[in-house]
């Protein structure tokens, strides 16, 4: 046996100090605000898990964490289907394959605060489009909150959907021809291609589709800050900008985070278990 | 099972073809009979695999028709064929296991359950996976994916024929031997209609009883293996098959006989082959004698290819491989001769009878 060299060590230094830099430092100072009281004077006081327990004991805090989580579950159940279903009926080539490339990354390209602007004029009652369109079925986003709630969804959807769609795409465009021409010879139905070719071969995508659409929309703030200014609904993000006490900002910071961790790690675990059998490591592609 | 015909079939992948370079596949006039095994052997290119697919109905012809026991089946789309067909790659369900892949195509036809055990059960046997039938299909490796789409091939117990596209491609060569071994005696035992595209001549030499060679979209000789040896057809059959291949110069004809570079090396041609066609002598390796007398060569080396040696010369300007014998020597200062039961002469690639050849011509059409 050869002797283990610690000296390999050094070669993880260089990351090391840029995560520390980068990720590590930045989220210690949040974790030494969270045990503070700062004072008059910045003087910091510890107050040990003061922070924690006063915001978990805070029903603002649980609404609005239900508030995020109910979000997140109807974007993912809208725009995943969606977005598999139109990346099922893209063309594969000629003409229509670069427009429809084109069309669809448009709202990708669009600042978060300038979808929110956009959307806030869209659905105005008073000079929106939108908003004047559906005046009379009583719609109005800036008075009730489900017609802002209505608003946000709809708006993340015609946001991000494209995002769904172009994963599943590139998902799609990579099932060899042969895969179809044998499902023909075997005698496959359209779903039964759907269901055992196409959606197996999209699962990594989609997965990848999925963490990212749950982790976005749960983190959502700009779109309800430039649409409703701080009106209900109210989420966790909209929730912390609200929080005016530093301490008490860091540990709903760090619930926050570690909440996205949790159900990031949930939903990858869930998503890439292997049926019990032994997964390759590191096979993403 | 079932006989099939190929009736004038022509395709072309562009939309609006010209010339005969713009079709895949030129005219192909074929008929497979029933219970035959098939090789379709010939380069990468050549139209095998589009005329597969269209016999499979995966691509439909531009011209001509495809007809099974007689029956037109050219408009069929093909799942309303019944033709089994196993491709290149692997091609699996990953979310089903072993099993569950084989049984899909006979669920996908309604057959009863308890035939569909018994048969996947025999299939399993064949491919050897009997071990992995309750795996996942996702974990197996290459060769063992490539079994199972060989077993949904093989699954079918009333299919009119079974299509291999280069099936083996991905299996490492011992197993190459032995699941070659096996659809050998699939065939044997069903006696179903199997052709067997390949561009590998051993491969295609060992499975068919009849091998079938394509060249630019074309089949230029349909014969047994020996027949192609033999008496190739064309140039280019005497070219792909035999290792290495037929030897082809360019000859002149004096009326007497062919001649390259001033030295007569065969009787002359029967009449039919026009003053104005390119005129090709070969001669397979085997055929070529190395000896004091004949036509002055130069040695540019030799060739240990283990049980024989190859002598590769130049001959009058031309390259010409001679197959040398066991403990044959290379003479100091070698002579070419050829032996005349080996020599063809070709008009434009495509071979024509030389006076006293032409009864041993005729066995070959």
């Amino acid at each position: 046996m050869k002797p283990v060299n610690q000296r390999a060590w050094f070669l993880v230094a260089p990351v090391l100090l840029l995560v520390a830099f980068t990720a590590i430092i930045p989220l210690m100072t949040v974790v030494n605000y969270s045990v503070q009281y700062v004072g008059m004077n910045t003087q910091f006081h510890w107050v040990g898990d003061l922070w924690f327990r006063e915001v978990l004991a805070s029903e603002k805090f649980w609404n609005a964490l239900w508030r995020n989580l109910v979000f997140s579950g109807i974007i993912l159940m809208i725009q995943i289907p969606l977005g598999v279903l139109i990346a099922l009926n893209m063309p594969r080539k000629g003409w229509g394959v670069p427009v429809c490339l084109v069309v669809m990354a448009l709202p990708l390209l669009i600042p978060w605060y300038v979808v929110g602007m956009i959307w806030q004029m869209f659905g105005r009652v008073d000079i929106g489009l939108f908003g004047v369109m559906l005046r009379d079925f009583g719609y109005n986003y800036e008075n009730d909150p489900i017609d802002a709630w209505f608003t946000l969804v709809l708006m993340d959807t015609w946001h991000w959907t494209s995002l769904v769609a172009l994963l599943a795409y590139a998902g799609l465009v990579s099932i060899p021809d042969a895969y179809y021409q044998a499902a023909r010879i075997d005698g496959a139905s359209r779903w039964q291609v759907f269901r055992h070719i196409q959606l197996p071969k999209m699962a990594r995508v989609l997965t990848i589709a999925v963490l990212l659409r749950f982790m976005d929309s749960f983190m959502i703030f700009t779109e309800p800050f430039a649409v409703i200014a701080g009106g209900d609904p109210v989420f966790l993000s909209t929730e912390l900008k609200q929080t005016v006490e530093l301490g008490q900002k860091a540990a709903m910071s760090l619930i926050y985070f570690l909440i996205i961790l949790l159900m990031s790690w949930v939903f990858y675990t869930v998503m890439t278990r292997d049926d019990g059998e032994p997964r390759q490591r590191g096979g993403a592609s | 099972m079932a006989r099939i015909d190929l009736d004038n079939v022509r395709h072309a992948y562009g939309p609006s073809p010209q010339s005969d370079e713009d079709y895949a596949l030129r005219r192909v006039n074929h008929t497979f009979d029933d219970g035959g095994a098939y090789a379709l052997l010939g380069p990468s290119g050549c139209g095998k695999t589009s005329l597969l697919n269209i016999i499979s109905g995966l691509v439909s012809p531009s011209e001509g028709r495809v007809l099974v026991n007689g029956e037109d089946v050219t408009g069929l789309p093909t799942e309303k064929r019944n033709i089994a067909q196993v491709f290149q790659f692997p091609v699996v369900y990953d979310s089903m296991t072993v099993r569950e892949n084989l049984a899909f195509p006979l669920r996908n036809r309604r057959v009863k359950s308890a035939e569909i055990r018994e048969r996947v059960n025999q299939v399993l046997e064949i491919v050897g996976l009997t071990a992995l039938a309750d795996r996942r299909a996702r974990g197996l490796t290459a060769d063992e994916k490539q079994k199972i789409s060989l077993g949904r091939g093989l699954v079918r117990p009333d299919v009119s024929a079974i299509l291999f596209d280069e099936p083996l491609t991905v299996v490492d060569p011992q197993m190459k031997w032995q699941l070659r071994a096996s659809l050998r005696e699939v065939h044997r035992r069903s006696r179903a209609t199997m052709i067997y595209v390949t561009h590998d001549q051993t491969e295609a030499l060992t499975f068919a009883d009849k091998v079938v060679v394509m060249h630019a979209g074309e089949i230029v000789q349909v014969g047994t293996p020996a027949e192609l040896f033999a008496q190739p057809k064309h140039t280019f059959v005497g070219y792909f098959i035999g290792s290495p291949g037929m030897n082809v110069m360019p000859v002149t004809l004096d009326g007497v006989s062919a001649r390259i570079g001033g030295h007569a090396v065969a009787p002359a041609a029967a009449p039919q082959a026009a003053a104005t066609s390119k005129l090709e002598l070969g001669v397979r390796p085997e055929f070529v004698k190395l000896s004091a007398s004949g036509i002055p060569a130069q040695i540019i080396r030799v060739e240990d290819a283990g049980r024989y040696r190859v002598a590769h010369l130049t001959m009058a300007g031309h390259p010409v491989a001679a197959m040398l014998r066991e403990g044959e020597d290379v003479p100091a200062d070698p002579h070419v001769s050829f032996d005349p039961a080996g020599v063809h002469l070709y008009a434009d690639s495509w071979r024509v009878d030389v006076a006293g050849q032409a009864a041993a011509g005729k066995v070959a059409q």
